[in-house]
């Protein structure tokens, strides 16, 4: 991005234009809802009719809204914000938006771009003048004194606003299709990218960072809460579950490369093992083992067994460090897939049924709870997959809270020093050997936690599902998100599941997209979208603002420590 | 042994911590350590001094169980040291690296706890689950880290990423992180190359400072006139053998040490050093 930034001298030229530009291009952007968009009704929910505007563009003026707002505040700035940066956000996003709804939403759907009308070319106008007032207007450095210091009950209900808004947010974005749905995310992301970047970002986070814990209990309380807005219906909470599950193993993953820096190609095996383990001792009539233990049981099993797997491969391999490590671990699970194949009783131990794999797994009954059925509670009904949700929020819960705790501690640090120079870290005292293989039981244990679950969410098992694009997918989550932390790791997952459900229309060729945004993300922002301060100072070294700001954090620390004693 | 060594022993009366005898180390044809012995006393500052390539660093890294002597064995505290780092830390024997091997992305106090590791025992149980062990053990370790951060001085540089630090500041981080292993003995490779003058005084104050805590300090160095102000006994190893052990005054008029350094077929930018 740098390159497109300007010289100071033409900022401070031209930057006296800026408001004029902002409020211009939002009056533009909030018209440009009111106007035709396609002359074909058939997409995006009927935007041929003037004045009367629907979906997408309801969405467009509210980014229309949000530009003049910053353009008013670009007038009188409070010290604490930077509507210039906000602005840059939010132009982009509207031009951008103008892009693919015209192309794609309109000009693809319909199959021709004369279909277009004039409304989307003045959202581009707009989007542009928006984009040049964020780009003109001078720099300014945040002060971060004058954050407003509010008492700590009213921090809190800030906190419980924003995930109010949050699971509206959500809720809405998944009752949208298509290019419907695309439109509305892109509003988002213009509309929070234009308000956190411009400024609340820092003070929202300075917020969530005193109030640790309602921050925690209020993000689950809206994950909890999910579930009850869907009215009894499954589409969305099957997706919903396949993401957590997702997220739980990216999660595992996340201790063997974000921490510990190894390499890991073939962690879907891991999956598959605690799938295989909760299949086998399931009440199926397919099922291979005749022992039917309790399912907390199995669980507990499923950990052990995929703990052990990691430790049969991470004994021999983990002499080997980097490119190699990768590549045995791709055999690894390539092996795992093969084996699953072939223990069909002619080649082996029956165990898999081979290519059938183990169907007719029956829903899980807790104390007379049976999750295959609906239940209502207060007035409202909740699905099968809603069942699963619940029991599925309390597994990442679980994993979310052993991660976290293990990162911030002696193995956590450990694992680091190893990531960042073995011999270093093994001449310091780090046991470098056992805490590599730690790593790998760990995640493994977490991901074969996940399978058993999985097993009963699926009610089939078989070979196909734990293919090496589900590693790769995995890793790209991690990636994705930010490697080493929690919340970048769940947005991970949550893009790379729900993206490619939402947009069944461009489903052939969600590889090359993923492909296009990890390269696009390595470029601009190889950090990760939500990553730990420890990486962001790693990539954006030069950003002196951060590393104040880092570092008069912990001085407050040091003083509060040293008034304690 | 020669006469001068005995008046030297005879000047510091300490128990021997650290005893390494006829340490030999061969790569195939090459031998790159040859027979050297040496011993360190408590509270004494021993230097190691050779033209590059006589084999300094190679010997470090057979004390510190980095590399496995081919002949010879090292003792810490009377007992024989395993060829293993881990161990050799565990034992008491830490070291700072000649090319600064600091860990880059982590902050300077994270550097430092991470050598609290082997002197610390919380396993993941006890982590997850977060116990009153737990927390005691997590709020010594960062105590300590920030105390010793405060030791040589860059108390203020706790959050700064180890990496961007200035080049002076993560040498002294490195003796640092050594520190917090909790040693009898320090090794010291390199650690005023690249300092400036008055970089390289505070460095020297703050070995006197850590040998005055009742540490055995051992440096290889190739700032002649910082070795000869620092050690008590130096050390010259050429091409793998010891050369010549004594009190600074006698390695420094030594014409073998000079010959060496100038008269030698070895490395000619040492010429410099020697002058100085």
């Amino acid at each position: 991005m740098s390159k497109l930034t300007l010289s100071d001298e033409t900022r401070a030229k031209h930057g006296s234009k800026a408001p004029l530009l902002a409020i211009v291009g939002g009056a533009l952007t909030l018209l440009s809802g009111l106007l035709s968009w396609s002359a074909d009704p058939s997409v995006l929910e009927d935007v041929t009719v003037r004045f009367w505007p629907v979906g997408a563009q309801i969405y467009v003026m509210v980014m229309g809204v949000a530009a003049i707002v910053l353009g008013l505040l670009l007038r009188k700035r409070p010290l604490w914000m930077s509507p210039g940066r906000g602005l840059r956000i939010l132009g982009w996003t509207i031009v951008v938006f103008a892009l693919a709804m015209a192309l794609f939403g309109v000009g693809y759907s319909t199959g021709a771009l004369a279909n277009l009308n004039e409304g989307l070319f003045v959202t581009l106008i707009g989007g542009v003048l928006v984009l040049t007032a964020g780009t003109v207007t001078p720099d300014v450095e945040i002060d971060v004194r004058a954050w407003p210091r509010l008492n700590s009950s009213l921090e809190i209900l800030i906190i419980v606003a924003m995930m109010a808004v949050l699971l509206v947010v959500v809720a809405h974005a998944l009752s949208l299709q298509e290019w419907t749905f695309i439109a509305f995310l892109l509003m988002i992301i213009g509309v929070a990218g234009a308000v956190l970047g411009g400024g609340l970002g820092g003070y929202l986070g300075f917020i969530g960072a005193n109030n640790r814990r309602p921050l925690l209990l209020a993000a689950f309380l809206v994950a909890f809460l999910f579930p009850f807005t869907q009215d009894g219906s499954d589409a969305n909470m099957s997706i919903a579950v396949q993401i957590i599950i997702f997220a739980a193993t990216a999660l595992g993953l996340n201790i063997v490369v974000g921490l510990a820096g190894l390499l890991d190609l073939g962690y879907i095996a891991f999956l598959g093992t605690g799938a295989y383990v909760g299949a086998m001792l399931s009440q199926s009539l397919f099922a291979t083992v005749g022992w039917k233990p309790p399912f907390v049981v199995v669980m507990l099993i499923g950990a052990a067994v995929a703990a052990v797997f990691g430790l049969i491969i991470g004994s021999p391999t983990l002499r080997v460090s980097g490119d190699y490590l990768a590549i045995v671990t791709l055999g690894f699970g390539e092996i795992f897939r093969l084996a699953m194949f072939n223990l069909d009783g002619n080649n082996g131990p029956s165990l898999t049924n081979g290519p059938n794999g183990i169907p007719g797994i029956p829903d899980l009954n807790f104390f007379g709870f049976d999750f295959g059925e609906r239940h209502v509670i207060a007035g409202i009904q909740l699905g099968r997959f809603a069942n699963y949700y619940f029991l599925l929020l309390l597994l990442i819960a679980f994993v979310i809270l052993v991660f976290a705790r293990l990162n911030d501690s002696r193995l956590g640090r450990g694992w680091i020093a190893i990531r960042e120079d073995e011999r270093a870290a093994e001449a310091m005292g780090v046991n470098t050997f056992a805490l590599k293989l730690l790593a790998f039981a760990v995640g493994a244990s977490l991901a074969g936690i996940a399978g058993t679950i999985k097993a009963h969410v699926d009610t089939s098992v078989s070979p196909d599902q734990y293919i090496f694009l589900e590693s790769a997918f995995l890793l790209a989550a991690v990636v994705l998100g930010g490697m080493g932390t929690v919340v970048g790791v769940l947005v991970g997952a949550v893009i790379l599941k729900l993206l490619p459900e939402k947009l069944r229309e461009v489903n052939d060729y969600r590889l090359l997209m993923f492909g296009l945004l990890l390269v696009l993300m390595m470029r601009f922002r190889p950090e990760g979208l939500i990553p730990n301060k420890r990486n962001q100072l790693q990539f954006h070294e030069d950003d002196e603002e951060l590393v104040e700001l880092i570092q008069e954090g912990h001085l407050e620390e040091v003083e509060a420590m040293e008034e304690a004693k | 042994m020669t006469a001068e060594a005995v008046v030297v022993e005879e000047k510091v009366a300490g128990a021997t911590v650290l005893e390494a005898s006829n340490v030999t180390m061969r790569f195939g044809g090459l031998t790159a350590v040859n027979d050297v012995s040496m011993h360190v006393r408590e509270g004494e500052i021993v230097g190691l001094i050779g033209p590059n390539g006589a084999g300094k660093t190679t010997f470090f890294n057979c004390l510190t169980g980095m590399y496995i002597p081919t002949e010879g064995t090292v003792r810490l505290n009377g007992e024989v040291l395993p060829p293993k780092p881990l161990k050799v830390v565990r034992a008491g024997m830490a070291r700072t690296f000649q090319n600064i091997r600091l860990f880059g992305n982590m902050t300077a106090l994270e550097n430092v706890m991470v050598g609290r590791y082997c002197r610390t025992s919380t396993m993941a149980i006890t982590s997850i689950l977060r116990g009153p062990k737990f927390r005691r053990e997590e709020e010594a370790t960062r105590a300590r880290a920030q105390e010793l951060l405060d030791y040589v001085g860059l108390g203020k540089s706790a959050e700064l990423l180890s990496r961007n630090m200035p080049y002076g500041d993560q040498r002294r981080l490195e003796i640092a992180r050594a520190l917090a292993t909790d040693p009898t003995i320090l090794l010291l490779d390199e650690p005023t190359a690249g300092m400036n003058p008055k970089e390289t005084e505070e460095c020297m104050n703050l070995i006197f400072k850590i040998r005055d805590s009742g540490l055995a300090v051992v440096v290889i160095e190739h700032d002649m006139r910082f070795i000869f102000q620092l050690c008590d006994r130096v050390l010259c190893l050429v091409r793998g053998a010891l050369l010549i052990e004594g009190t600074p005054g006698e390695v420094q008029s030594d014409h073998r040490v000079i010959e060496a350094y100038i008269g030698g077929d070895d490395d000619e930018g040492d010429e410099e050093e020697v002058k100085k």
